[in-house]
């Protein structure tokens, strides 16, 4: 439950919070000044015990959710229930939704609950205060996904879509936006499984282009549904990707293209590393020019430059003529052999090592040194020391080999990692170490003189 | 009744023309015969007779059908009295004497409505700015003109009955002009009392407003009258575990008795009594009713020191060998005395012994004189308790403190948890909610019902059987007498080992004392001393929390209670230590 209901509640955390809690300007969040503010306005006056209780029955039912005691957890919250009945109105108007997130929790894993359970507790939650009626509709409609029953999340879905509260719904617009996404979304479903049928049928049967049409006419729907709600800056990672995947079966080339650039170069959304790989593999679909796709892998570069992309970054780097991107090249190397999650990947140590042969040879022991000086009192021991020798020789002498090379060549052959190796007498590797160690004492960075 | 209220109704039926009219739940009248029902309305006859109305007695007020809400006329003072019946009830079904309810209780009340003028008294507060006339020959056929001598008065006992039970006595019979005709009942402050909106306005210098909390406190000063055998701390406890109605007690009021309006901020409350906030309630009501001398509390009684110690000691398991210690404290403090001990309202200084804190007080004081308490001493005697008791397994064991420690600790762990977590669980709504106004009514309702459905649902899923199930009463809250291998009964250890002969008598092994204050606050800020845990021993602080949450109070309050027992018990080293400006903590005992 809490993994979606995390989801959900994204977007319009911050409505949250003004609402809740205060709100600094730096968006930063004190819980406990709400509390302290509390007994301001209280006068210092002494607690009520309704209110000691309440909140102790609070803490009863977050331990026990917390041990996974959902008995107790009922027992507990039918007691809590009486916090809708505070006199405070303030408190009065924040319960139901706190209600609502542990009611919900309990029902999802209570053993004595249903389906029918969870839904009457739902419908009744959404008449509690109208604010919450979009909220916990989503919720109940992901709850619905979550048991497979998507045809009455669809129709919960479209009743969210029609509530209508005065003003009220204007500033939950996004909230309908989500609603409306959530129903496309399940149609683009619908639309894949159709999508897989189709690849059965034979092209030239009458049923081919009726079911054709079918798709087109249902993507069409889904675009109303989504386009709203991926205009507004945040992160929809899969309404933007299904939607994508129907414009382009469509042959909409142009809006997919619009939409997935908006996605990733706008500025009013969050930093989102999906949106620039989404763009980045529709080019790539597209064959658009190398220029383009370095570019949109610069951005990526910079906000997460372990990812796995950076291998084809680099690939696309050496190609380039520009001393610039070959410079480069190297750096995006080094940079994803940074990363602890890294150390172990085969590919990046072979570019590593035949680019260092590469640019050794071609005399940019500059560039190379550059590098390696900012990582020189680090990387020996996160990637060279005996232990790594050993116990990479063992799971993977091949991974060692590039390894001891890259050691080799930026330490020196009197490193322990490319001694170590050295020393290993392997039948089938014999002739590729001895070539190593030729090459290392040729290209060395540290006595280039010698 | 309501045939007859229609009497005066003499028009012809238009459906039937027959003359023989009832009066509808709306005040409307209807046709006997034919059940036809006419637009005229009992209250627009009746205007010119409400100046006239009697009321027979309080606690029944009109049958007359209001038209917002239906139900009777009433006062809030009626529905005090109401409370105090339940809670009169209740005490009586707890074993005290029927006496309490229908003689000391019901005068007290009496009294308290005669002291306030809201009854017995010529000129009843209601009439007071008001241009309702009182007819003189009303209040003639009264005989309260003089003042009743109210405590041997044994002419109305009827009075504080139930509507039920009372009869029309002529003796009780009171004027009460009707204020309800000059409230606007569309605005938006209103009340299902006649009184309800005056009441909660009302400030009147010298007159000592009637409160839920006091409805308590006016028990416990019955219950002191009486010389019951429960003390405040009982009676609080009883409170909380729902054995006497406080919290909600409204809602056991008659059908007819509505509550809305501001009747919501006289009757709902929603904290449990509060046993300094209680008793400094009862000493109030007590001055203001101008009560004499209450009867002596002698060594016979329950709340002498000596017999609250020794239920104390059972009750949290202690020697019964530690009594001859504190009556001998009790002694030597003078805290026995009967002058002492018996409340005084009408002395200068209204105060009255907190019999239980101070019982328990006395206790504590014993344990320091025979432990020290200094998280040193205790627990090297319990060695040598443990030592000679291996040995001895025959012989009647010595008292050790440590394993008393360890079982008593686990004891009131669980039972504290237990207790918040029943706590935790209350039930604080009413049944029947309580609502502002018209506007706010149907909100109430429905949310009320809102919150029904929801509990069921969730109650569905609990197993049903409850876990909450409710105590019977009981002045004990630990029972010792089962055999149970890690709940061992101390009651028969000795104090040997801790005491040595000397001569004729018995000393104590331990010859030194710290003081719980050394010097006490003499600053108008009332209180004489204060509690900051972190400055005592560990073992003090556990028997102060023990005995606190025994008796439902802050630490603090025991605290200061031990710091005056001590006081009285070393007023010579008191007086020594202000001249030596205290330098040494500790004290020789004589």
């Amino acid at each position: 439950m809490s993994d979606f209901s995390e989801e959900v509640t994204k977007p319009i955390s911050e409505d949250d919070q003004v609402e809740t809690s205060v709100l600094t300007g730096t968006g930063m969040y004190f819980p406990w000044l709400q509390k302290h503010l509390e007994t301001v306005v209280t006068g210092g006056k002494k607690k009520k015990d309704f209110a000691q209780t309440t909140s102790a029955c609070l803490n009863f039912i977050q331990e026990a959710l917390l041990k996974h005691q959902w008995q107790q957890a009922a027992e507990y919250m039918h007691s809590y229930l009486q916090i809708l009945e505070d006199s405070d109105s303030y408190k009065r108007q924040a319960a139901p939704e706190v209600i609502w997130r542990l009611g919900s929790e309990i029902l999802f894993y209570h053993p004595k609950s249903n389906v029918e359970t969870f839904s009457t507790f739902a419908d009744r939650m959404k008449n509690i205060g109208v604010l919450n009626y979009l909220k916990i509709s989503l919720q109940h409609a992901l709850y619905l996904l979550h048991h497979g029953l998507l045809e009455d999340a669809n129709r919960n879905l479209s009743q969210a879509e029609t509530w209508r509260y005065g003003e009220k719904s204007s500033s939950q617009e996004i909230l309908i936006n989500l609603v409306q996404a959530y129903k496309g979304l399940l149609q683009y479903y619908t639309w894949s499984k159709k999508k897989t049928e189709l690849s059965k049928l034979d092209e030239d049967d009458y049923a081919y282009s009726t079911a054709t049409q079918n798709m087109l006419s249902e993507s069409w729907k889904t675009s109303v549904n989504i386009c709203a709600l991926i205009k507004t800056p945040g992160v929809w990672d899969p309404f933007v990707k299904s939607y994508v995947e129907m414009l382009e079966f469509c042959g909409d080339q142009d809006e997919a293209r619009k939409i997935l650039t908006n996605y990733a170069y706008d500025e009013k959304f969050p930093s989102n590393p999906n949106a620039h790989i989404y763009l980045y593999n529709f080019l790539k679909r597209e064959k658009a020019p190398r220029a383009k796709l370095l570019n949109v892998l610069k951005i990526l570069y910079q906000i997460v430059p372990s990812h796995k992309l950076m291998l084809e970054f680099h690939m696309l780097l050496k190609k380039s003529e520009k001393e610039e991107h070959r410079k480069l090249g190297l750096e995006v190397l080094f940079g994803v052999l940074d990363f602890a999650g890294c150390t172990k990947n085969i590919t990046a140590w072979k570019y590593l090592a035949k680019y260092l042969r590469q640019l050794l040879m071609e005399n940019h022991l500059v560039w190379v040194q550059e590098e390696w000086n900012s990582r020189k009192n680090w990387w020996p021991t996160f990637h060279f020391s005996y232990f790594w020798a050993k116990s990479d020789w063992k799971e993977d002498t091949d991974l060692a080999c590039e390894k001891a090379f890259v050691a080799g060549i930026l330490l020196g052959k009197g490193c322990r990692y490319f001694r170590y190796i050295l020393k290993q007498d392997h039948q089938v590797l014999r002739k590729k170490i001895k070539r190593m160690k030729k090459s290392v004492k040729k290209y060395s960075i540290v006595n280039p003189r010698v | 009744m309501e045939l007859e209220e229609a009497k005066e109704f003499k028009e012809r039926c238009s459906q039937c023309a027959a003359i023989s009219w009832g009066l509808t739940d709306e005040g409307k009248y209807y046709c006997t015969s034919c059940h036809n029902v006419t637009e005229r309305s009992k209250e627009v006859i009746n205007t010119e007779a409400i100046p006239n109305a009697k009321i027979k007695t309080i606690n029944r007020g009109l049958r007359r059908k209001r038209k917002c809400e239906k139900g009777w006329d009433w006062f809030v003072c009626e529905g005090f009295q109401h409370i105090l019946y339940q809670q009169a009830e209740a005490l009586k079904a707890l074993g005290v004497g029927p006496e309490l309810k229908d003689e000391v209780l019901h005068n007290f009340w009496k009294r308290y409505l005669q002291k306030s003028k809201q009854a017995y008294c010529k000129n009843p507060i209601y009439t007071s700015g008001r241009k309702t006339k009182v007819l003189e020959d009303n209040i003639s056929h009264s005989d309260w003109a003089s003042e009743p001598e109210l405590l041997s008065d044994v002419n109305c006992l009827s009075f504080v009955e139930s509507g039920a039970e009372s009869q029309s006595d002529a003796q009780t019979q009171k004027s009460f002009p009707l204020t309800k005709a000059s409230q606007p009942e569309s605005a938006s402050v209103c009340s299902g009392s006649l009184d309800g909106v005056e009441y909660s306005e009302r400030k009147e210098k010298g007159i000592l407003k009637m409160t839920v909390p006091r409805t308590l406190a006016f028990c416990y000063l019955s219950l002191l009258w009486q010389r019951e055998t429960i003390t405040l701390s009982d009676l609080l406890r009883f409170v909380e575990e729902d054995h006497i109605p406080y919290i909600n007690a409204f809602q056991h009021f008659p059908e007819e008795m509505k509550l809305y309006g501001r009747d919501k901020g006289i009757f709902t409350i929603e904290s449990w009594p509060d046993y300094e906030e209680i008793h400094k309630n009862m000493i109030e009501v007590a001055t203001f009713l101008d009560l004499p001398r209450f009867p002596d509390i002698t060594e016979a009684c329950y709340l002498h020191p000596s017999v609250l110690s020794m239920k104390y000691l059972m009750e949290v398991n202690l020697p019964d060998e530690m009594h001859g210690l504190t009556c001998q404290v009790v002694k030597m403090t003078g805290i026995g005395e009967a002058d002492f001990l018996t409340f005084d309202p009408i002395a200068k200084m209204a105060k009255t012994v907190k019999y239980d804190i101070q019982a328990v007080a006395v206790i504590i004081v014993v344990l320091k004189l025979l432990f020290l308490l200094d998280d040193n001493l205790e627990w090297s005697l319990s060695d040598l308790a443990e030592i000679h008791n291996e040995e001895n397994k025959q012989d009647k064991p010595w008292f050790d403190f440590r394993k008393w420690y360890q079982v008593m600790k686990k004891t009131v762990d669980e039972k504290k948890q237990k207790w918040e977590e029943t706590r935790a669980k209350y039930m604080w709504k009413s049944e029947k909610p309580l609502y502002h106004s018209y506007i706010d009514r149907p909100v109430v309702y429905k949310r009320r019902e809102m919150v029904v459905n929801l509990q069921k649902q969730f109650s569905a899923l609990v197993d049903s059987t409850p876990t909450v199930e409710k105590k019977s009463p009981s002045s004990f809250q630990f029972n010792w007498t089962k055999e149970d291998a890690d709940k061992t009964c101390f009651h028969g250890h000795s104090l040997q080992g801790i005491l040595i002969k000397k001569g004729q008598s018995l000393i104590t092994k331990n010859s030194l004392y710290w003081l719980s204050t050394q010097k006490f606050c003499k600053s108008y800020c009332k209180h004489v001393t204060t509690y900051e845990e972190s400055n005592f021993s560990l073992s003090y602080q556990f028997v102060l929390n023990l005995f606190s949450f025994l008796l439902r109070i802050k630490t603090s309050l025991l605290h200061e209670e031990v710091s005056l027992i001590e006081k009285k018990l070393f007023k010579k080293k008191y007086s020594e230590t202000k001249q030596k400006s205290s330098r040494s903590r500790k004290v020789r005992r004589h």
